[in-house]
């Protein structure tokens, strides 16, 4: 196990005190440390959002890039080289507002990444407008009457679609979070982790005690049965499951192109001499 | 010698399989040619044509007049007839007794072979009447159908059945294999100077005209271990490759105006992080959808003015096929260079076009990835770390040991950690803006005259109106004192030459296929200097020699 200093997870922050983001990041350096991995062999892709500044705050790879497309960029590393650990990293606001059509496509494609999601409920950065999980009770300087919209049980959506590995967390049980993120990293493919944690600046409905009073561990349940995990998947009200809610082994993004075998491109070294052949097919 | 053959029909006819199959053949009997499409946004019906000019001398356009029409439907010989050369030949299954018209009844002879393969009893028919052998003919329908070869037989029986049931009308000679030469279209030729650069991830969401860079480099991949992927749309394009690219693989994209207009926050972000990026716009008449299947030059000013704010980009333009080759080749160096996005800005005129060049010479052709060396990185890894030049040592992910790599779109310090003191942000924007400067000192090509020393008129162009001009000049030659100006290189615009001929009694005619005259208002916001004339098209149509000569008659000497 490797130093968990090495990760700088005590960086000075632009997070509100109390804010969710801090005990997911330590979790999130805890989990690295535990899985032995060196900073330079984790690459973290984040968008734009309180939630996104993490790899300013965590000594990883960092691609903090733009708004909602955390996603696509990473799908590159994966290309590029197989060995190294992937993370996308950012908020619900991000990941499946701005973002919706990138998670829909890479739940297909089933890249090898980790994919933390900062499920406050809100918009915190922009100061408190709705986001797509936000219940329809909300109200805030735009959603004057509530949300004119249902929100988005990312968990369902993703089961229903049948993403190769869905959990849910709470930062309430950072030693659960921990053990979401180890098991995310073992399983091979995209591992979607919805994680609760309040906004304490600007959401006043789901707060800790909110989250706290909600949560339970599942127990019994086996991932690998779809239609258990669609039911379970549903649950959202009184009681909200955290765990892994689905499983399935399947071929990821890489495993369809066999051609590539383990080779990581970003060493493919080649000379314009090696590819003359090229040339000549339009003789 | 000059001869132009236009094969038309509707779409799904196999207009395409006649054309290849005619270019492949007329290059080893040592013809030049340019092939242009001309086809409707539609997979089946409508008024589809392609025109192959050939010559014995370099080609570079296509030509105006009909020597040969094939048409594989009614329709076609009421659309074309007005535009048929004295002299030439109408092939079709139309029954006339008009001199122009020769008859075959390609149906009736394909029914009782393949009645799939109607269009090669039009082959057949075609080289008896242009006077040349069928055994090079034969040789394409093999390739051709490579694939497929329980209908190589049946094609071939009726490529002589067409040959049989007309009589030679021309006499066409067999020029002789040219071993130096090649036939690429424009999309082909962009993707292969890519392919021939290094490229590792192609990643590009199907927009016409550009898709056929798509498929191009595509149809390698398995054989080179490259990646390329189509994805859910042009947001998720260009930051896939951004996220190639910061990885350390040769990364690039490719669309078309629309997908452009949707890749400029990603464009933004390769200048704010530094990261390269080529990525090639075959530009076709916009807004929106406009056009898609047809040619303009109208994304330039789009192009140059891509994303909010000021960063340091890089705007070219091919002016041929074989030219669009070394461009792309050099934008992926330039690009690594300068750690710079760079728009290629092609065009359906060159992309779906083919001409015969001479085969690409890779003599000076090296690969440049201007990576870091890690024995030089000492201490923590500064990616924005602040030189003479504004170019930091890059490095990837992994690159180097106890050392990470971090970038940012937000306004960064050394480090990309997020700032926003006025002091950092000043020195940041003026590291990025010393890129720029280094590159308009160091790596602009000028622009090409040819011409006269003292000239009464300069022809101006960018990109593929090279072709037309060059033809369009030697027209005018005989009458006036011209000459003609090439520009590859627009964003940053060179200007040297410029102020050079702006400074003689030369009048200035800018020829663009737009309607605002927009690389005369480039111009002009760079360097005061303005058009004399403006020969603007923008009907989706490409410029011929001939009617840049009209036109200038018609607006500029008047």
């Amino acid at each position: 196990m490797v130093d968990k200093n090495i990760y700088q997870a005590d960086r000075e922050t632009a997070w509100c005190p109390g804010c969710g983001n801090f005990p997911l990041r330590t979790a999130l350096a805890d989990a690295l440390a535990e899985m032995d991995l060196k900073p330079e062999e984790v690459t973290m892709y984040t968008g734009i959002g309180q939630a996104a500044k993490m790899p300013h705050y965590i000594k990883v790879n960092g691609f903090n890039g733009l708004h909602g497309r955390s996603l696509p960029p990473a799908i590159g590393m994966r290309v590029a080289n197989p060995k190294m650990t992937v993370i996308v990293e950012s908020g619900d606001g991000c990941s499946y507002g701005e973002g919706g059509n990138h998670i829909l496509h890479n739940i297909r494609r089933n890249p090898d990444i980790i994919h933390l999601v900062h499920d406050n409920q809100i918009y915190g950065l922009t100061k408190g407008q709705a986001s797509p999980t936000s219940v329809p009770e909300l109200r805030t300087p735009v959603q004057t009457h509530g949300v004119n919209a249902e929100p988005l049980n990312p968990v369902q959506f993703a089961v229903g679609m049948k993403a190769s590995f869905v959990a849910r967390s709470s930062v309430g049980d950072r030693e659960h979070l921990k053990e979401m993120i180890r098991e995310a990293k073992k399983h091979k493919g995209y591992a979607l982790i919805d994680i609760f944690q309040p906004c304490v600046s600007f959401n006043k409905i789901n707060t800790y005690q909110w989250y706290n009073k909600r949560v339970y561990k599942l127990e019994d349940h086996d991932p690998t049965d779809h239609a258990a995990a669609m039911k379970v998947a549903q649950e959202f009200g009184d009681k909200i499951p955290i765990g892994i809610i689905y499983r399935e082994e399947k071929p990821t993004f890489r495993d369809r192109m066999p051609y590539l075998e383990d080779k990581a491109l970003v060493e493919r070294d080649v000379e314009v001499d090696d590819l003359k052949f090229l040339i000549d097919e339009f003789k | 010698m000059d001869f132009n053959i236009v094969i038309a029909g509707e779409a799904g006819q196999g207009l395409k399989t006649v054309e290849a199959m005619l270019t492949k053949t007329f290059s080893r009997h040592g013809y030049y040619l340019y092939s242009t499409k001309d086809y409707m946004s539609r997979v089946r019906g409508g008024h589809n044509f392609m025109q192959i000019r050939i010559s014995d001398q370099k080609v570079e356009g296509p030509d105006e007049g009909i020597d040969l029409l094939l048409a594989l439907n009614d329709e076609s010989v009421e659309i074309h007839r007005s535009e048929m050369n004295e002299d030439g030949t109408i092939l079709s299954e139309v029954e006339s007794d008009k001199d122009e018209m020769v008859y075959i009844d390609a149906r009736g002879m394909a029914k009782e072979v393949n009645p799939r393969a109607v269009n090669t009893v039009y082959v057949g028919a075609a080289f008896k009447i242009m006077g040349l052998p069928t055994d090079q003919a034969e040789e394409a329908v093999k390739e051709h159908f490579a694939k497929k070869e329980s209908v190589i037989d049946d094609n071939l029986e009726l490529l002589k059945k067409g040959y049989e049931a007309v009589d030679q009308l021309y006499n066409l000679k067999d020029l002789g294999k040219k071993e130096d030469r090649m036939v690429i279209d424009g999309n082909s030729a962009v993707g292969l100077g890519a392919l021939l650069g290094g490229l590792s991830y192609y990643t590009a969401y199907p927009m016409s005209p550009s898709t056929g860079i798509l498929h191009y480099v595509a149809g390698k991949q398995e054989e080179l271990g490259i990646v390329v992927e189509q994805s859910e749309d042009e947001i998720a394009s260009i930051n896939m490759a951004l996220g190639g690219s910061y990885a350390g693989m040769r990364s690039m994209t490719g669309t078309s105006g629309g997908g452009l207009a949707l890749m400029a926050e990603g464009v933004g972000l390769a200048g704010i992080t530094e990261t390269p990026i080529v990525i090639a716009d075959v530009q076709r008449p916009g807004p929106a959808t406009g056009l898609p299947t047809r040619t303009g030059q109208g994304d330039l000013l789009f192009a140059v003015n891509i994303a909010q704010d000021e960063f340091p980009l890089m705007v070219l333009a091919p002016k041929d096929q074989e030219d669009a080759v070394y461009q792309t080749f050099r934008a992926m160096n330039l690009a690594d260079k300068y750690q710079i996005p760079v728009i290629i800005l092609s065009d359906q005129f060159i992309g779906d076009g083919s001409k015969t060049i001479p085969v690409i010479d890779t003599s000076e052709m090296k690969i440049e990835r201007h990576l870091v060396d890690p024995a030089e990185v000492e201490g923590e890894y500064k990616r924005y770390k602040y030189t003479e030049d504004g170019i930091s040592p890059r490095a990837y992910p992994g690159q180097l040991k106890d050392n990470i790599v971090l970038l940012d779109s937000d306004e960064h310090d050394e480090y990309a950690h997020i700032v926003e003191d006025g002091e950092t942000r000043d020195k940041m924007v003026a590291k990025r803006t010393k890129k720029m400067k280094k590159l308009a000192a160091e790596d602009l090509l000028e622009p090409e005259y040819t011409g006269p020393e003292a000239p009464d008129y300069i022809l101006v162009g960018w990109g593929s109106t090279a072709g037309p001009l060059r033809e369009g000049r030697k027209i005018l030659s005989d009458e006036y004192n011209v000459g003609h100006l090439e520009f590859n290189d627009l964003w940053p615009l060179p200007t040297k030459k410029l102020e050079e001929l702006a400074a003689t009694d030369a009048k200035l005619v800018f020829v663009e296929n737009n309607a605002g005259a927009q690389f005369d208002r480039l111009v002009r916001s760079e360097t005061g200097i303005k058009a004399d004339y403006n020969i603007l098209k923008d009907d989706g149509r490409p410029f011929s020699g001939q009617e840049i000569y009209r036109r200038f008659k018609e607006e500029v000497s008047k």
